[in-house]
């Protein structure tokens, strides 16, 4: 988008009035739905509007890693896949779905979200693996949150597969849930100009000077961040987006709580 | 040894429950989502666009790619590693060649059509739900086309001839399996992909193909249908109107 | 004696039979195998005495000559612009075609149109090979300035317009907006922000509504209501 367009999308969002009918610190309409998809442990589709994304969860069991011989293992992955887009194409993954893989990853793992010695099924030998991927559907702006939030609904739906000390039987999944401890929820303020706003559209997203993704916990503690873009912020900046995202976290987290 | 009954009950010669439908991916040209049994497939199209690097391209007509990919999570069993592997770039390529034959690519010279097949979860047959939600994608995307096609597999398990295997079914193990995914294009009566894995007699191979030429018809109305509905026009605005409530 | 299998204004996919017997023609998007008269792309049937043909409904906007469109300029050559037309194919802006205005060799084109910029341009040539070159030499074509760009379905532009100009001159007379809608399917709005998203919000439910009955009047009343609600 040329520069010409930016400006008067800053001009116009200096206005209140954004490139659909919310205000700036509104998110679009969020739905989740559980189970998609039925070879997945756990899985979650979650729509941002236009935006759509998938994540399921495979669970393993594998070997420990040395230095953490009674933990469990999380990984996350993303996959932007160029069915989701006109502007991802095929082949490995690219930066951008590492950056958004690894905030996600960090939101699970700092916040201790899940109880990775729960997970120890013999220390030092035998370990549950817990594989997070994450998929792009519909690229229409703000993925990072959607992943997130996708990645974590997946997670609550899972149940353990049956494991019988040899061989994981996929084919009848037990009663069990992970050890979910804390709930991480980001949201991703995006700045142009000098506003502030959530939850863009790819149209918006384009004119964007600079984010913060700031992911936080139920009883208001923050446990994630990512500056993204290539403007800096002041410190005033990061107070006044702290205080945004904290707040639209907590309608998100009546969302995730419903589940 | 006999079988005798197929787990869900369903008619040798029945498939599976099966969903459709078309404009599923905003951002596409073409999209569509097809559901047969467990097995789910979204298939996008963009183009006709702009193909590079240019030795790829064709002064002649436009070229039709496809690719063909399973989720991590979409298999049964342990996760699937993401990326390609030698599987599915075979799918792809006969995935291709199963589309092909009903594409007028000839208006788009240099260009590409990229079509894009993603599974979700899958219990067999999933090639071929990916063909037919590709093929659907591609009618979506406004090209020009003589057909639809069509595809499912049928083969063998013990002693009967059957429509649209499932996992269990492929992993049968007290009697021979067959599995033979075909493509199909209705108008012409032609077969654009066969495959076969497992052990069958010649006999049973053309009565598999006899019976897929006859389950063929029932999964074509549901492309179509699913198709119709995304342009029906009063139906679509009521739905949009709920959305909005 | 031919038989009709569809009636006129039904919405068909590819391959699907259309007529039966000799005494139909073939038209656009249409072909004949043996007896029979098939859809050859999605859309809706037209039937005009004998002549059978589609009116296509979707795909992607196929550059015409004398077309006008809305491009994006994505490179700066030696001699001209290279632009993105919503197609498969980019455009060639000469020079010679850009202004009326002498531009000396060796001038900085950037000047007059810079990467990023958008312009209302007209198709001058389309080769065999689609190689497309456009003019912004004319009325009406230039560079815009400011606005919003959106993109919708080029098989909708028509309606768009409407009859004569009239459904977008009622969204401009009730917005205060300027627009200019490009056959390609890319439509500029320029105007107070609020009312730009009404009128974008006008266009959209043309887009997804084209063949709805009554359509002008369910536009004029949501323009009259204020336009909030898509």
């Amino acid at each position: 988008m040329s520069n010409d367009q930016k400006q008067h999308m800053i001009k116009s969002f200096k206005q209140g009035v954004r490139f659909d009918e919310r205000g700036l610190e509104d998110f679009r309409k969020l739905t989740i739905s559980c189970k998609p998809s039925k070879t997945a442990e756990g899985s979650a589709v979650v729509k941002l509007g236009d935006t759509e994304v998938i994540a399921g969860i495979k669970m393993m069991v594998g070997t420990p890693f040395p230095d953490r011989p009674e933990d469990g293992v999380i990984m996350v992955n993303a996959e932007f896949l160029p069915l989701a887009s006109p502007d991802f194409e095929s082949g490995p993954p690219g930066i951008d779905s590492i950056e958004l893989s690894r905030v996600v990853d960090r939101g699970i793992r700092e916040s201790h979200a899940m109880d990775l010695k729960k997970l120890c099924i013999k220390k030092g030998e035998k370990v549950w693996i817990v594989s997070i991927d994450i998929c792009t559907l519909n690229d229409d702006g703000n993925l990072l949150d959607a992943a997130a939030l996708a990645a974590l609904a997946a997670l609550k739906s899972t149940r353990f597969p049956g494991y019988d000390g040899e061989e994981v039987n996929y084919k009848e999944l037990t009663d069990d849930k992970l050890p979910l401890a804390q709930e991480p929820i980001p949201v991703t303020v995006y700045k142009a100009g000098d506003v502030f706003f959530v939850d863009p559209t790819k149209e918006e997203q384009k004119n964007v000077d600079a984010r913060l993704t700031i992911t936080s916990l139920g009883d208001g503690n923050l446990c994630a961040m990512q500056k993204g873009g290539e403007q800096p912020f002041t410190l005033d900046e990061i107070s006044k987006i702290v205080d945004l995202a904290t707040k639209r976290s907590k309608d998100l987290r009546k969302e995730i709580d419903k589940l | 040894m006999s079988y005798t009954k197929r787990k869900d009950n369903r008619g040798f010669d029945d498939f599976r429950k099966v969903e459709a439908k078309a404009g599923v991916i905003k951002n596409a040209d073409g999209s569509a989502y097809f559901k047969i049994g467990n097995t789910i497939a979204y298939a996008a199209v963009y183009g006709p666009r702009e193909l590079y690097p240019r030795f790829l391209q064709n002064p002649t007509k436009g070229i039709l790619r496809c690719n063909y990919n399973m989720m991590p999570f979409s298999g049964m069993g342990e996760r699937v590693r993401p990326g390609p592997s030698r599987r599915s770039k075979e799918i792809s390529m006969v995935t291709q060649k199963a589309l092909i034959p009903v594409l007028d690519l000839s208006e788009y010279p240099n260009a590409v059509v990229d079509v894009f097949i993603e599974l979700t979860e899958t219990d067999a047959g999933s090639r071929c739900a990916g063909i037919c939600a590709a093929s659907m994608a591609l009618a979506d995307a406004g090209l020009k086309m003589r057909d639809l096609v069509t595809a499912v597999s049928v083969g063998k398990v013990d002693d009967k001839v059957v429509v649209d295997l499932d996992y269990a079914e492929e992993a049968y193990e007290d009697g021979h399996v067959a599995d033979i995914p075909i493509a199909y294009i209705p108008s012409t009566g032609e077969f654009s992909l066969l495959q076969m894995d497992g052990i069958i007699s010649t006999d049973e191979f053309i009565e598999a193909l006899t019976l897929a030429k006859k389950a063929m018809p029932r999964l074509y109305e549901i492309q179509k249908k699913a198709l119709k509905e995304k342009y029906l026009l009063f139906h679509g605005n009521e739905e949009k109107g709920e959305k909005n409530e | 004696m031919g038989k009709l299998i569809v009636e006129n204004k039904t919405i068909v996919v590819p391959g699907e039979t259309l007529a039966e017997g000799m005494d139909y023609l073939p038209g656009n998007g249409t072909y004949r195998i043996g007896e029979k008269i098939l859809a050859e792309k999605l859309g809706l049937v037209n039937v005009d005495g004998r002549a059978l043909k589609l009116i296509p409904l979707a795909g992607r906007y196929s550059p015409k000559i004398n077309d006008t469109i809305i491009a994006k300029v994505i490179d700066v050559t030696l001699n001209g612009w290279r632009l993105e037309t919503n197609s498969a194919y980019t455009a060639m802006l000469p020079v010679k075609d850009a202004t009326a205005q002498y531009i000396a060799r060796g001038a900085n084109l950037t000047a007059f149109f810079d990467i990023g910029d958008h312009v209302v341009a007209k198709i001058t040539n389309v080769t065999s090979q689609k190689l497309v070159d456009v003019s912004t030499k004319g009325p009406g074509l230039r560079k815009l300035a400011g606005g919003r760009i959106i993109g919708v379905n080029p098989y909708k532009v028509p309606r768009i317009i409407g009859k004569q100009g009239s459904m977008v001159s009622m969204i401009k007379d009730a917005t205060n907006c300027k627009i200019t809608v490009g056959q390609n399917g890319f439509i500029w709005i320029d105007g107070e922000p609020k009312e730009i998203l009404r009128a974008v919000n006008a266009v959209r439910m043309i887009d997804e509504n084209s063949h709805m009955k009554g359509l002008t009047d369910k536009v004029k009343e949501f323009l009259q209501v204020g336009g909030e609600a898509k």
